[in-house]
């Protein structure tokens, strides 16, 4: 056992289960995946070559990043202004602003496009207010299409960009905006020249794993965009349970993988992944 | 620095967008409450009809227990692989060791759709398609690196000189694991395991591809009676929903506090 652990460490035999679970039934069939979209219908790069040839799925693609785009820029803001409320908070205050935003957090996804339903129907609650106030004749149309999409993504996303901000800005020195305005710099130069720099990292993180979650989203824009706003992951959807065809949608996870992992190695630059996914636990 | 019209505005937008995150759910309070059989807000009557049918329904029922089954199940597979996982990598700690946790933290990162696919993909041929053992298989490898997070979160903070200490003493990696490693990390694992029950719990997109007729989810049953848009049932579900998350988020802070408490004396 000694001479054993000299070449080896015994720490591998504890990681071998999930290690073996991982690799047989998950990477096994995710490779699979990259295989079919060379292979299925026929060999070839048939199915990537689609890309140039249809409007459809070029559209489908300029969709999916237009509207990931503006989800990321609406929750970053989102995400920044309550960052910085929280870390210009007293303490109790900012434990109850985390409050908040981890309850909202963990409400399952189901009840909160449950509840934009309700509030943005034609007779939705939103609606209804609306007209009975007088300010609209007609109702608007929340629902089906991007505005709805983008309403309810930003609702799920702004939990997510808060929590690498919030990291990024309670690292840092608070003196040096301090020595900013007794050097004699207005507070809205301070903010721009000095706080605004100092939590780029948190914005890069925080942008990057918005735009990564957003790209892969299913349940909102299924239900919220009522088939009229088609993004890449209902179109895979529909490819594989309804019409039973693996290359397009294969080709279709393919980039989206392989989008997804260059964005975290480049994520993985600015910040400790760990710190982004598991800051909510300490 | 005294707080200016900025710091004002700050506040108050931040608090604008609090409430933007968590009042819409409360929507589905008053729509559980109608009387009506469709999905409307109630004018001046209340009933608990819908509850009524909510915790009488053989379907919802059994949902909810398949949930907690597979959620469950998948809770404490993960919480096993996922804290044998952390310990493995941390009692390693090379280069490789970082490699390899990456490599498994690839389930969480990777969008849940192709997630979804590569399980469908090998669930048909191994028959594993709409069965318990698939759908607890699923979401184990999905929760288990979050499981994986925190547990290695509570060992980044344990003294390895303990574990020394106690081989020094004479005790096997067996007992010393049992005894001096899972009571430090114990925070971690549990926060693991309730994070990897709510992912199960909660989970719609793997669900929607690797069930059928035999498992049907709570989200699965309300993802149904989200699309078929008629059946207040549906409402008294997300309020139950929303009860209980308020819940585990008490127990979930008051623990969270008593350690930070503990970890400060």
């Amino acid at each position: 056992m000694k001479t054993l652990e000299k070449y080896f460490s015994t720490g591998w035999f504890l990681v071998a289960p999930f290690l073996v679970i991982v690799a047989a039934f998950y990477l096994g069939p995710i490779l699979n995946i990259l295989w079919l979209s060379f292979t299925d219908p026929t060999s070839g790069v048939g199915n990537y070559s689609a890309l140039y040839e249809s409007n459809s799925l070029a559209r489908i693609i300029w969709t999916t990043v237009r509207v990931c785009i503006i989800t990321t820029l609406f929750s970053v803001l989102f995400g920044y202004v309550i960052a910085y409320a929280m870390v210009h908070s007293m303490e109790n205050k900012i434990n109850f602003m985390l409050g908040f935003v981890l309850v909202s957090f963990w409400i399952s996804i189901l009840v909160r496009t449950f509840s934009w339903l309700m509030l943005l129907g034609r007779n939705g609650l939103v609606n209804n207010v609306l007209e009975s106030a007088g300010i609209i004749s007609e109702p608007i149309a929340f629902m089906r299409n991007e505005l709805g999409v983008l309403i309810g993504m930003v609702h799920y996303m702004v939990p997510y960009a808060v929590l690498p901000l919030l990291v990024n800005m309670q690292a840092l020195d608070l003196r040096l905006m301090n020595a900013s305005r007794n050097l004699g710099a207005s507070g809205t130069q301070t903010f721009w020249l000095i706080y605004l720099p100092l939590t780029a990292p948190g914005l890069v993180a925080s942008t990057l794993l918005v735009f990564i979650l957003s790209l892969g989203f299913y349940v909102t824009p299924a239900v919220l965009g009522g088939g009229k706003v088609l993004m890449v992951a209902e179109y895979i959807y529909v490819q594989l349970l309804v019409t039973l065809q693996w290359g397009t949608a294969a080709m279709l996870a393919t980039l989206m993988l392989f989008g997804v992992l260059s964005l975290l190695y480049l994520m993985s630059r600015f910040m400790k992944l760990s710190t982004v996914f598991g800051g909510t636990s300490s | 620095m005294r707080p200016g019209l900025f710091t004002h505005f700050n506040h108050m937008g931040a608090w604008v967008v609090l409430l933007f995150l968590v009042t819409p759910a409360l929507i589905a309070i008053p729509v559980s409450l109608t009387p009506k059989r469709f999905l409307s807000m109630p004018e001046g009557e209340y009933s608990l009809r819908h509850f009524a049918k909510l915790f009488t329904s053989p379907d919802w029922l059994s949902s909810f227990f398949q949930s907690a089954v597979i959620g469950l199940s998948t809770a404490a597979l993960a919480t096993v692989l996922g804290t044998l996982c952390a310990i493995g990598l941390w009692r390693v700690s090379s280069k490789y060791s970082e490699v390899v946790r990456a490599f498994l933290l690839l389930p969480m990162v990777i969008p849940q759709i192709i997630s979804a696919m590569a399980f469908y993909r090998l669930w048909v041929p191994l028959g594993l398609l709409d069965t318990y053992a698939g759908m607890i298989l699923a979401h184990t490898i999905l929760a288990t690196p979050l499981v994986l997070i925190t547990a290695s979160a509570s060992l980044a903070n344990f003294d390895p000189k303990l574990e020394q200490a106690s081989k020094n003493l004479g005790a096997s990696n067996w007992v010393t694991m049992r005894r001096v490693i899972l009571p430090s990390i114990k925070p971690g694992v549990f926060s693991g395991a309730l994070f990897a029950f709510i992912l199960s719990w909660d989970e719609i997109v793997v669900t929607l591809f690797v069930s059928k007729f035999n498992i049907f989810t709570l989200p699965r049953r309300m993802w149904n009676g989200i699309r078929e848009n008629t059946d207040p049932t549906v409402a008294a579900a997300a309020v139950v929903l929303i009860a209980i998350t308020l819940i585990a988020f008490a127990v979930f802070a008051l623990i969270s506090r008593r350690n930070t408490m503990r970890s400060r004396t």
